[in-house]
């Protein structure tokens, strides 16, 4: 077993922890944005707290949540050891820097990161927990979402989400084509089209996140 | 010529140094910026200070031993040089010139823009050679290599371990230099007996000199004097993947 704490504490090992968990979130999104999507249906809300009793009660989503947060978890943890074990690998920095033709994303990641993390936990009190711990027996998960954008926070909660979505973003943007490299898949003719896909899915993902608060702070009549 | 230049001072490895500014008159744009540096010695031996130190051997862009961040960047503001190979044609005059040794931790300075580098020394002798003795030479194309593999391993093998990829990265990373030398040995059929062993027991001796780790930014590959693609890096994830991974 030796072999798999020298692989998992390698650099190299590292980074495939960060790929893997990563492009796992990334699949995760998409789920999450599709039943999301939910809420543009005109019912005033049918569709989505059907969907959402059914995301709060099934036993199998219940296992796949602990997945899910293991999964945040480890690229969360990992993140951070590696950006902390990149500032030691340089005491002292140049006093003169000229900016390299390298992405531009790749250099905020820990910054980005970190600020999705404390979007998560703001994201996950109004919601998760609002509709768990604090209000179970309300079945109106629609009405809970519309007014946390139409009102929340003096009529600014919206705009936390759409910043939280251009961080998104910018992660992502440098994020999904670096899992691939990170995980040695770097190939002449796959590569531009990874790089494609990773931009396109950087910008229409968020995009589409934030769609919602912003449709239901202006656009919205109940 | 006129130049200012804002040199790092460091008189040891204990010294903290710091930064000394120099006038220099009689440069001009057809020295090489060693040769500049060179002036500034005379100068500064003449005045009865001491010289600043760097390293050099060929000066020829192909034994990897000069190397500074000039202005913000390792080797200066050309493309695809090493600093000896650098003139100073590519400055203006009356400009300042910023000089600053490698940073990173694997490189401890030893004396102004000197630095040890003797950390790569211990990542090749960890795997970064063929055991078998070859012998001598054997005819060409005895041993076939389709073109395509042969350019891609000489793309590698051009590595000439200046450590500019170190000083550009953000994070100090080494990556780029032992995915230069493991790709270049994975990728011809000298390299394959060791292949698997190779790639785990240099990332293992990378990881202990105290290098970052790579986030695939890329200012290893724009700045490297040999244009060293970070395809590599994903060739050594691979190799170190499947070695300790897929491998019994
Ligand atoms: C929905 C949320 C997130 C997604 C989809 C995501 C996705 C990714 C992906 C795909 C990578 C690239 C992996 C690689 O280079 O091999 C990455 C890297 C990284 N992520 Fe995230 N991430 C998310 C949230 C976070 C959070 C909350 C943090 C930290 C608090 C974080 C910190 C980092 C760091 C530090 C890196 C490494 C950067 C690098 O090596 O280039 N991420 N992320
Ligand atoms: S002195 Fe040999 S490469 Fe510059």
């Amino acid at each position: 077993m030796g072999w798999l704490k020298e692989t998992f504490t390698s650099s190299i090992g590292r980074k495939l922890i960060m790929s893997i968990t990563g492009l796992f979130l990334i699949g995760f999104l998409l789920t999450h944005l599709s039943g999301n999507l939910l809420l543009f249906i005109q019912d005033q809300g049918v569709a989505f707290n059907e969907y959402s009793k059914f995301m709060s009660t099934s036993p199998i989503i219940r296992v796949l949540e602990v997945v899910l947060v293991a999964g945040f978890l480890f690229h969360i943890v990992d993140g951070i050891m590696l950006s902390i074990k990149n500032k030691k690998s340089r005491p002292v920095g140049y006093k003169k820097r000229s900016g390299s033709e390298s992405s531009f994303f790749s250099k905020f990641m820990p910054q980005t990161g970190l600020f999705i993390f404390i979007y998560l936990i703001i994201h996950i009190n109004s919601f998760t927990i609002k509709h768990r711990v604090v209000e179970p027996g309300n079945l109106d998960f629609y009405g809970t979402v519309s007014d946390a954008f139409r009102y929340g926070w003096g009529g600014f909660y919206w705009a936390f989400y759409v910043l939280a979505m251009v961080l998104l973003a910018f992660h992502l943007n440098h994020g999904f084509q670096s899992a691939f490299q990170s995980l040695g898949l770097n190939h002449k003719k796959y590569s531009p089209i990874i790089k494609t896909l990773g931009s396109l899915y950087s910008i229409v993902v968020p995009a589409a996140f934030a769609a919602i608060p912003v449709y239901f702070r202006f656009f919205y009549t109940a | 010529m006129k130049l200012t230049l804002e040199v790092w001072r460091q008189k040891n490895s204990e010294d903290k140094g710091k930064f000394e500014t120099y006038t220099l008159d009689n440069a001009n744009e057809h020295m090489s910026f060693l040769e500049m540096l060179d002036v500034l010695n005379e100068k500064l031996t003449k005045e009865g200070k001491d010289p600043v130190a760097f390293s050099h051997d060929c000066r020829e862009g192909i034994c990897g031993s000069c190397g500074c961040v000039i202005n913000g960047r390792p080797h200066g503001p050309d493309e695809e040089v090493a600093t000896c190979q650098l003139h100073m044609r590519k400055f203006e005059d009356g400009q300042k010139i910023t000089i600053e040794p490698w940073r990173a931790k694997g490189f401890p300075v030893l004396k102004d823009l000197v630095v040890d580098r003797s950390a790569f020394d211990r990542i090749m002798h960890a795997g970064g050679f063929i055991t078998v003795s070859t012998g001598s030479a054997v005819d060409a194309n005895l041993m076939p290599i389709p073109k395509a593999i042969a350019d891609e391993a000489f793309s590698a093998a051009n590595c000439i371990g200046c450590g500019a990829c170190v000083a550009a990265c953000k994070n100090a990373s080494a990556m780029l230099f032992v995915a230069a030398k493991v790709s270049h040995l994975a990728l011809l059929p000298q390299g394959q007996a060791e292949k698997t062993e190779r790639v785990k027991k240099m990332v293992k001796a990378m990881d202990q000199e105290g290098f970052g780790n790579c986030t695939n930014t890329g200012a290893c590959e724009a700045e490297c004097p040999k244009s060293i693609s970070i395809r590599h890096i994903a060739r050594m994830n691979r190799e170190y993947l499947s070695a300790s991974i897929a491998s019994e």
